[in-house]
């Protein structure tokens, strides 16, 4: 029978010629991944298995990023925690501030991931690496722990749904758009337990950095991994920051996959997900006025540089709405340093937008524009669960950069259509 | 064999819900309980007695990875999640905390809040003493029954180095 691309890559990864869905393997991972709120609580679960060191010193990435630069004296003790560690194990892949970033802009952007690769992380966003064509996933402080001490990981095979998107995007209409989209038409646990196969021609006309954007989100649907085939884009963007060979694993055609939906997207509006649900998905037509006091451009999910640039074009010469907040978030200090060398952070701040050092910050309601009661905020980030960004009485309206900027401009949920 | 009174709640409960971000700047299993459930239901924490089961819809757990979550629900004195479905993550946590946790749609539909029920964690059986009725979870894959058995899966990695 045939295989879908996740089967392979986890059959390669527990030396088998196949695996079936619904399978238990233990695979061999080639990273893992922990954040300055996930790792500490892996470091002591580390700590009680007794084991002298690490597998390997290289194939663990620490990324202090929530809550930093610390946001207060608990979070400081974290980093510490998770510094010593990365110190006393000579993590070669640990990420002071300064160097630091969103793990998962971070991640691929130094080249740690690579197609064919399998790579767990406690983070439920680390399925955001199946956009190289690697099976990434999600799991838990005490998978990490176990993970730094035995390079391997369980894993039950998922059944697969794949997704076939057509037609060419309209103007402002993005990666992200097309995965709100999908969320809405299957729901927060749509994909449940499953692998969603992102395919089609959008996709391959779709940007490295949309296709982040994508799979970044598939674990909003209850997914255990995203994944697209790698093709030309994905061997270049890969090229120029891996140095290591990598595999590049293909669907067979004849693979069994639970479900397939076919998405048209010649007529797809730039989307917005009401609260308090990701599923809450409406395209821009039909938002209605929404007054909002806040907008954050960044997070996992579109804090990359092309991010920036689709917000700065909207911001341009024009000012933040005096009643909103714009916060603007670069992924990593790459994507900082080319967004000043472009002029983008110029244009940010001559519009009256915070343009800050990366951190997830508001994405989670940790620091950096936390949310007061009765506040709305429209962001790039990917959750308004109740009390994401701040009080509990708060919300969150997601969409992609470009509608984010020009609700900033204008106080309101808007197309950038309005500003044109 | 568990024993303890019902807190219900529904569809789609998220780490945020479980526990808030705003207290993730610690790993203090008690200081987390004591934020158990705080902003879906603010009195939770006063309600809650050792022993006591939460019995909730679809997709519980959903959203982030955090532990914190799991170990907030032990903590706070929970001794078993009955759910509809568990996000994926969750559902891996709980195993590997050695939080117990069974997927039964059938007894979350036939469970009310307040309710005391009883769980036999070994056949899956689940026995609503107030109304008298009983039902049947899905077990356990026997992968996961021998992480249970061992205690965790900090226990199994343990036995796995020390063989080494
Ligand atoms: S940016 Fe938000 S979603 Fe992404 S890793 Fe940080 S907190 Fe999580």
């Amino acid at each position: 029978m045939g295989q879908t691309i996740t089967q392979k890559i986890l059959a390669a990864h527990c030396g088998r010629a196949e695996v079936e869905p619904g399978e238990l393997i233990n695979a061999k991972i080639d990273l893992a991944l922990g954040n300055d709120i996930t790792a500490p609580i892996a470091i002591e679960e580390f700590e009680k298995i007794g084991a002298a060191d690490v597998f390997d010193r290289t194939k663990i990435a620490l990324v202090p990023d929530h809550s930093t630069p610390n946001k207060d004296i608990k979070s400081a003790q974290l980093v510490k925690r998770m510094r010593e560690f990365a110190r006393k194990h000579d993590i070669v892949n640990f990420f002071e501030i300064g160097q630091m970033g969103i793990e998962h802009t971070l991640i691929p952007d130094k080249g740690l991931v690579a197609p064919g690769d399998l790579v767990i992380g406690a983070d439920s966003h680390t399925c955001t690496y199946g956009a190289v064509g690697a099976f990434s996933s999600g799991v838990g402080s005490t998978d990490l722990a176990a993970a730094m001490a035995l390079g391997e990981v369980w894993l039950k095979v998922p059944e697969a749904i794949k997704f076939v998107y057509f037609g060419k995007l309209q103007k402002w209409v993005s990666g992200k758009d097309l995965i709100l989209h999908t969320i809405g038409r299957i729901g927060v646990d749509g994909a449940l337990y499953s692998t969603m196969e992102f395919a089609g021609e959008t996709i391959r006309e779709l940007p490295i950095a949309g296709r982040f954007t994508m799979c970044n989100m598939a674990i909003e649907a209850g997914g255990k991994n995203g994944i697209m085939e790698p093709d030309e884009k994905t061997l270049e963007y890969v090229k120029q920051r891996a140095m290591r060979p990598c595999r590049v694993y293909e669907s067979d055609p004849d693979a069994v996959y639970k479900e397939v939906i076919e998405i048209d997207c010649r007529e797809l509006d730039p989307q917005v997900s009401f609260p308090h649900l990701p599923e809450n998905a409406k395209p821009i037509s039909q938002v209605g006025e929404i007054r909002i006091d806040q907008a954050v451009i960044g997070s996992c999910t579109n804090g990359r540089i092309e991010d920036l640039r689709e917000a700065a074009s909207v911001l341009r010469g024009r000012k933040v709405h005096r009643d909103v907040r714009l916060i603007i978030i670069p992924g990593t200090q790459e994507i900082y340093l080319q967004a000043v060398r472009e002029g983008l952070a110029e244009d940010f701040v001559r519009a009256g937008a915070a343009f800050s050092t990366p951190t997830c910050g508001p994405c989670l309601g940790g620091h950096m524009g936390v949310l007061a009661d009765g506040e709305r905020a429209v962001a790039t980030t990917n959750r308004n669960f109740v009390g994401r960004m701040g009080h509990v009485k708060s919300e969150v309206y997601l969409s992609n950069p470009a509608v984010a900027a020009a609700s900033a401009v204008l106080g309101r949920i808007a197309s950038p259509e309005e500003l044109e | 064999m568990i024993k303890g009174k019902v807190h219900k709640y529904g569809d789609n409960v998220n780490t945020d819900e479980i526990i808030p971000a705003r207290y993730l700047n610690t790993t203090d299993h008690e200081e987390l309980g004591a934020h158990c459930m705080e902003d879906i239901d603010a009195e939770f924490v006063n309600k809650v007695r050792p022993g006591d089961i939460i019995v909730a819809g679809l997709n519980f757990g959903c959203g982030s990875s955090r532990e914190h979550a799991p170990i907030a629900i032990k903590a706070a004195g929970v001794s078993c999640v009955i759910a509809k479905t568990f996000a994926r993550i969750f559902y891996r946590n709980s195993i590997n905390i050695g939080l117990p946790i069974l997927e039964c749609p059938e007894a979350v539909d036939g469970i009310n809040a307040g309710d005391e029920i009883e769980v036999d964690l070994d056949t899956g059986r689940i026995t609503n003493l107030t109304t008298g009725r009983s039902f049947q979870a899905k077990p356990f894959p026997p992968f996961m029954q021998q992480l249970i058995t061992a205690g965790g899966l900090i226990n199994y990695a343990r036995e796995v180095t020390g063989n080494r």
